[in-house]
């Protein structure tokens, strides 16, 4: 089963290292990272998709307690939360093609965010799953290049 | 008033009563050995390679009960250091390496002898610095203490640039270490301690399973208490070893690949399996779907990483042993359905089993009279030193016929590499063991082969009039993998054979140490006890019989009672 873990580790450097040393050391994989500052500025939010069994995951977050620089380990799937995924898709866009890349664009809510001759760069957040779907619909009109992030995620409000 | 960082270094080490380091030279320290040469409360002890600096300091800290201090250069210095911090990383020993650097400009640029050893050692320091900043210098030597002794202890690396040992610094005042990401658990949960005690309560199979652990957190006492008091027998791992009274009637001796036969029948068929400070090793379980595949298992450990890992656990309890132990007893103490002879006499028919099978097949082996028997080495090194000496091994079969023939009634009288299993590690750990207790025998129980892996030791023994001895049990071979290669590769020795072999006599003389030789059982008492007498570094080259085999034994993968007995 896929899992999102959230980390937040001491902003230095070697840190990353150590995360991913720890899965290469075990033979874990890492499917998706994502990492970058948070509102404390010597604090980054790490947030990473790995998959295993239930005895696997709960090693992973262990090892992962263990290590110096690290401050919490939250397995997202243990709460509601929201994850998002950021695409940058350059789809060719010549006169013919045009409209209609923008009606897919618009309607998974994304972005034309440069112009060019031949090709739009388009941008789309959202889940995995609707990422995958766009780039489904963009492919026959011919993707050129995909850049994605990591998914990154956040617990919701307790709404009582 | 402002220091330069190599005199700060020293200060610091000082501070945290540091009066014996284990190191070797290089350009990248050359400000802290200059500072060295006018310093008279720190000793260095110049080993002949770098790899035995860190044995040697991690046998100082394991006797002592102290953390072990090594230094050593950049580049091949650092890396030389690599085996003997995996060995401590393992072992879980408290230990603080420092490596020299490059200057920081040069960091990252190949300099000459550069390596990335905050990188390399990674995966095997309890955790690691590079000290960029002079005035980060003191904060992090204090830390790395900190971290090496304090929760699971461990080796923690600083890796100091030569210009940081260079820049004058003004000396931080000492404050309590507080960090944000690390506060070890120490007590015990209440909750977890109940259910503990009502399922030992309620065992009628119980069997306690000791580890290092319980060395490392000075709790013998506390588990010698539990053990007597509820009549529980205890087997214990190699770094276990000296836990629990290894005479006692309660005790099984070690367990799983050449544990005892009786001490792995008894975790098979156990209800109860009390796991304090050890980690389930597979050199331990065998074949983990058999282990204790009837038990509840209580695991008592300071790593919540370590609860789990390999086997299912019942009730954990995450502590420092000591402190479970304690609260363990306390509740026995106070409990009023505990009754000290309905708990014997519950108990009665699992001990009248364990002796039953302990009488099918003891610890034994077949003695001859012609020629040296490795075991009956050691039973007559036990009982020449009565039980008392410090013993150190290098890795293979001595090591196990010393585990399982030595009995060892006391913590800290032992010192082994257990999770990394190091050839090589037994001389040097002998020195940093006999500078920790300069009055005790001390003696090193090698094998021929291994004893070749850091054998230039002999010259840092003769510098610092060590009076360490070392009994080479020298078949010949590398006796481990040979006995492998005869049990499961159709008797093909395969680069075990050691065709050329030195003259450990002559080897010992060459150093100005004394060299003496056994070559029947009849010379074995008057070789020890020539050798015990002796003020001098001795190797004593014991000519054992060749094929000799450590039984019982479990091989890779099995059960562990599906043993080979002979």
């Amino acid at each position: 089963m896929k899992h999102t873990i959230s980390v937040l580790l001491q902003n230095k450097p070697g840190v990353l290292s150590r995360v991913t040393g720890l899965f290469s050391g075990r033979g874990f994989n890492i499917e998706s990272l994502s990492v970058a500052q948070t509102l404390e500025p010597d604090v980054s939010c790490l947030t990473l998709v790995t998959s295993g069994e239930d005895t696997i995951i709960e090693q992973i977050t262990k090892q992962l307690h263990k290590l110096i620089d690290i401050i919490k380990v939250t397995d997202m799937c243990e709460h509601d939360n929201v994850e998002r995924e950021m695409a940058l898709i350059r789809v060719k866009a010549e006169a013919h093609t045009r409209a209609e890349v923008l009606r897919i664009v618009d309607i998974f809510r994304g972005k034309v965010i440069d112009v060019g001759p031949k090709s739009y760069v388009v941008e789309i957040t959202g889940k995995a799953s609707k990422l995958q779907a766009v780039i489904d619909i963009l492919r026959p009109i011919g993707i050129q290049e995909i850049v994605r992030s990591g998914t990154i995620a956040m617990t919701r409000a307790h709404k009582s | 008033m402002k220091l330069t960082g190599a005199q700060a270094f020293l200060k610091c080490l000082e501070e945290h009563g540091v009066d014996l380091i284990f190191g070797y030279p290089g350009g990248a320290l050359i400000d802290v050995y200059d500072e060295l040469m006018k310093n008279d409360n720190i000793h260095h002890v110049l080993t002949r390679h770098e790899q035995a600096a860190v044995h040697a300091a991690d046998a100082y800290g394991r006797i002592k009960g102290s953390v072990g201090v090594a230094l050593v250069t950049s580049g091949p210095g650092a890396t030389n250091a690599v085996t003997g911090i995996a060995s401590a990383y393992l072992d879980s020993i408290p230990l603080v390496v420092f490596t020299g650097q490059v200057p920081t400009k040069l960091i990252g640029n190949d300099a000459f002898q550069e390596v990335d050893i905050v990188g390399i050692t990674r995966p095997i320091t309890k955790h690691n610095y590079l000290v960029k900043d002079a005035e980060e210098l003191i904060p992090i030597i204090r830390e790395a203490f900190h971290l090496a002794n304090t929760g699971r202890p461990g080796p923690v690396l600083v890796d100091l640039p030569k210009d940081v040992l260079a820049t004058r610094i003004t000396y931080p005042e000492l404050k309590p270490i507080s960090m944000r990401t690390y506060k070890p658990t120490y007590e015990p949960h209440p909750g977890q301690i109940e259910k503990a005690c009502q399922a030992m309560l309620k065992a009628k199979k119980p069997v306690i399973y000791a580890g290092g652990g319980v060395i490392l957190s000075d709790s013998n006492e506390e588990l010698t208490e539990l053990a007597r008091k509820l009549n529980i027998p205890v087997t214990m791992t190699l770094m276990g070893l000296g836990g629990f009274p290894g005479t006692d009637p309660l005790s099984m001796g070690m367990l799983g690949m050449h544990g005892t036969y009786f001490a792995n029948m008894a975790v098979a068929n156990c209800d109860l399996l009390i796991a304090v400070g050890a980690r389930f090793d597979d050199r331990v379980t065998g074949r983990v779907d058999a282990f204790a595949p009837h038990a509840q298992i209580i695991h008592i450990d300071i790593d919540p990483s370590s609860i789990s890992k390999n086997v299912r656990v019942d009730i954990p309890i995450v502590a420092d042993c000591k402190h479970a132990l304690d609260a363990i007893n306390a509740w026995f103490g106070r409990s009023k359905e505990f009754n000290v002879e309905e708990c014997v006499e519950k108990n009665r028919p699992w001990h009248e089993q364990i002796r039953e099978w302990k009488n099918k097949h003891p610890l034994g082996y077949i003695e001859e009279t012609d020629i040296i028997k490795p075991q009956f080495v050691i039973q007559k090194l036990h009982e020449l030193t009565g039980g008392d000496a410090i013993i150190t091994t290098e890795v293979g079969q001595h090591q196990m016929w010393t585990a399982q023939f030595y009995h060892f009634n006391k913590p800290r009288q032992w010192a082994t590499s257990g999770g990394l299993g190091v050839m090589g590690y037994g001389f040097p750990a002998a020195i940093g063991a006999q500078m920790a207790a300069p009055d005790k025998v001390v003696i090193d129980i090698a094998g021929d082969g291994s004893i070749q892996m850091n054998i230039q030791e002999l010259a840092t023994c003769r510098q610092e009039k060590l009076p360490v001895k070392v009994a080479i049990l020298n078949n010949g071979y590398l006796g481990m993998v040979r006995q492998w290669q005869e049990l499961f590769y159709n008797k093909q020795y395969s680069s075990t054979v050691m065709e050329v072999a030195p003259d450990f006599v002559k080897v010992a003389e060459a150093y100005g140490a004394v060299g003496l030789r056994a070559l029947k059982p009849s010379d074995v008492e008057p070789v020890i006890k020539e050798a015990l007498k002796t003020k001098n570094t001795v190797f004593m080259d014991f000519v054992i019989a060749r094929e000799e085999g450590v039984y019982p034994m479990v091989p890779a993968g099995k059960a562990t009672t599906e043993m080979l007995l002979v």
